[in-house]
């Protein structure tokens, strides 16, 4: 996993469908950080995750991720270096958590050590039962042991905490904290306190 | 990568409630009920064998295509897919692969069965398996995209084939046509135009299919 | 066509232009048709000759609007305009409008020489086709509701539909002979004498401003919607 610097957002503007979401955004985290997105509903926080991932092509304004590579700005390069945690978990109700997470590792090209991951997000027992018996917390566990698995230094997580009971908390902010403590940076937009010492950019609904 | 996707894509249509066999079942069915629809005369059958397995190979291979990206567009998996070192246009590829993999083949091997029950003779099963072996790989293609623009459609289903059908009447024309040619002991260009139509579309079809995926994660 | 890339002045300017667009229109339609009754009956078809000057004009400007449609999709892929957005989407529901009338006025043109409305003739099953890829660029506009991502999409499908309409008139050509249909929609029509000549170009250009017509119209219409819409929507927020 290379190591990145920082990640520098530059008079970010994001338009959708006449509404603007947010306009001249600028920012700045840097590797060992994590910054949490907070706002209303609707205030953009999801669009946000997708263009700093490159998924959703910004109206205007740059994002650079930083390394001792020099700045990379193009969309499809970044995503190259990003784990993703969206609304939904990836769970293939026919597939197991192991072959979730086999099928993620082989894709990102990572060796991965499949089962400390599924034990470190407390999965280990249900290995190898389909998900579509999983429990909605038991699929957001797995959507965090996927991004260990990506072995990628952003992390972009959309409501990590959703679903999760105590001990998957307590595990995913493990998870967050072992990412940054390796100068990776996890961006996550949450409702709620995060628990973890954080920087917080709060997006204002749009006018 | 491109194997992990492929492995994965075939596995998740062949597995219990899959894909795969359902187009099958499909394909078979329709084929049954048409002589029931039009009676038992052999050489009627004979005659529209071709037109009736190509049209019902068309419609069971539609089947199950629109899922193809659907499916992981809902779950999530497509963004992660997205960020994956892969381009978009080599998911299409690998998705459009994956998926002839599980039907058009599987349709492929079946129809000399089905052709040999409506009383073709054993050329004109042989063009008919050969016909099909060459268009349905468009089929998978062309339908990609249909399934690449509808996924985000609730009812992409219903959608999907209005869309493709009418680009795919030159496989159904050409394939049909071929056999009915080898019937009439005519000799043709038909396959040879199939094949024409098949290269062109699985070539094209992976960049308009991404275009489409792009387009829709933006969403 | 960049002149009026902006939706504001191809307000003015259409304004300005469409009233005389119409009385054009009026005119050339309104002498083709006239001209076209008043040709004598063919020695071959008799009265129903005059089902041409409907017919081929109806087909010709099928035809036009679909590569009017992909012109303007390309236009809307690449510089991603948002005139040319409206402008092919709403060029899909006259081009459909027009393939049907060309269908229509087809097969009772083909009635007395076929003694069938419907023969499976080459040209006109080429034509269902086209009326079919255009009702599908229709519901995927409707189906999607995101505006941009729906230009986005029909846009592909419109170039999509551009590359294979020829495969697919040629495919269809070769079944006709394969199936030996007969044709009296032969290359080019039906050999055509001079007497009919005047009247069908009139009528073929009455068609084609005709579209053109309709065509401002509903992109106007179209474009004022939108402005409704977003002062509501601003309203709103």
């Amino acid at each position: 996993m290379t190591t990145v610097q920082y990640l520098d957002i530059q008079k970010l503007t994001c338009i959708r469908g006449q509404r603007v979401l947010f306009r001249d955004l600028s920012f700045r985290v840097d590797g060992g950080q994590v910054l949490s997105l907070e706002g209303p509903n609707g205030a953009g926080k999801t669009s946000l995750l997708r263009v700093l991932a490159g998924l959703l092509p910004a109206a205007g304004g740059t994002v650079a991720l930083v390394s001792g590579r020099g700045a990379e700005t193009d969309a499809d390069e970044r995503g190259r270096r990003v784990a993703w945690l969206g609304h939904n978990d990836a769970a293939k109700p026919q597939l197991t958590p192991r072959e979730v997470l086999m099928f993620f590792a082989r894709l990102y090209g990572t060796r991965a050590d499949i089962d400390a991951v599924l034990a470190s997000v407390g999965l280990a027992k249900i290995a190898n039962l389909a998900c579509g018996y999983l429990s909605a917390g038991q699929k957001k566990r797995l959507a965090l042991a996927r991004l260990k698995v990506a072995e990628r230094p952003v992390w972009l997580l959309d409501e990590p905490l959703s679903s999760l009971d105590a001990d998957g908390r307590k595990r995913a902010l493990d998870l967050v904290n072992g990412h940054v403590m390796f100068g990776g940076i996890v961006i996550a937009a949450t409702h709620e306190p995060l628990g973890v010492a954080s920087e917080r950019l709060t997006l204002g609904a749009a006018a | 990568m491109i194997g992990a996707l492929l492995f994965r894509d075939i596995r998740l249509a062949t597995r219990a409630g899959g894909s795969a066999a359902l187009a099958l079942a499909f394909f078979a069915a329709v084929a049954t009920l048409v002589p029931l629809g039009v009676g038992v005369d052999l050489k009627l059958l004979m005659r529209v064998a071709a037109g009736v397995l190509w049209v019902a190979a068309v419609l069971a291979a539609l089947l199950s295509l629109d899922r193809l990206f659907q499916a992981d567009f809902e779950d999530g998996s497509l963004d992660v897919i997205a960020l994956s070192p892969l381009s978009l246009e080599t998911v299409a590829a690998v998705k459009i692969a994956a998926h002839w993999l599980t039907t058009g083949l599987p349709l492929t091997l079946l129809s000399p069965l089905l052709g040999v029950m409506f009383g073709l003779p054993p050329e004109a099963v042989g063009v008919l398996t050969l016909s099909l072996a060459t268009g349905t790989p468009a089929v998978s293609a062309m339908g990609a995209i249909g399934a690449a623009l509808t996924m985000s459609i609730r009812r992409g289903g219903l959608i999907l084939p209005l869309l493709v059908l009418p680009l795919l009447a030159p496989a159904v024309i050409f394939g049909a046509g071929a056999v009915q040619a080898a019937l009439d002991g005519l000799s043709s260009g038909a396959l040879l135009f199939l094949a024409a139509f098949a290269v062109v579309a699985t070539l094209l079809s992976p960049f308009a299919a991404g275009a489409a995926v792009r387009l829709n994660l933006a969403g | 066509m960049f002149a009026f890339a902006n939706p504001k002045r191809f307000m003015d300017a259409s304004s300005a232009f469409l009233p005389w667009l119409v009385a054009v229109t009026v005119l050339s339609l309104g002498a083709g048709v006239v001209l076209g009754f008043l040709t004598p009956p063919d020695y071959q078809q008799g009265e129903t000759v005059k089902l041409m000057f409907l017919h081929v004009p109806a087909a010709w400007t099928a035809m036009m609007a679909y590569g009017l449609l992909a012109l303007t999709s390309l236009f809307s892929l690449v510089w991603r305009h948002p005139l040319s957005d409206v402008a092919a989407k709403t060029a899909a529901p006259l081009g459909a409008v027009f393939t049907v009338l060309g269908l229509i006025t087809g097969s009772l043109w083909g009635r007395p020489m076929w003694g069938a409305y419907w023969v499976w003739d080459a040209r006109l099953t080429s034509f269902l086709l086209l009326l079919f890829i255009y009702l599908g660029y229709i519901a995927l506009w409707n189906a999607i509701e995101d505006e941009v991502r729906a230009a986005r999409a029909a846009a592909i499908l419109a170039l999509l539909g551009a590359v294979n309409l020829p495969v697919i008139e040629f495919s269809v050509d070769w079944w006709n002979t394969l199936h030996q249909g007969e044709s009296i929609f032969r290359a080019g029509g039906p050999r055509i004498s001079a007497v009919f000549l005047w009247p069908l170009a009139l009528s073929g250009i009455g068609y084609t401003l005709l579209f053109f017509t309709l065509w401002t119209v509903r992109i106007r219409t179209e474009i004022l919607e939108r402005r409704a819409r977003s002062i509501l929507l601003s309203g709103a927020a």
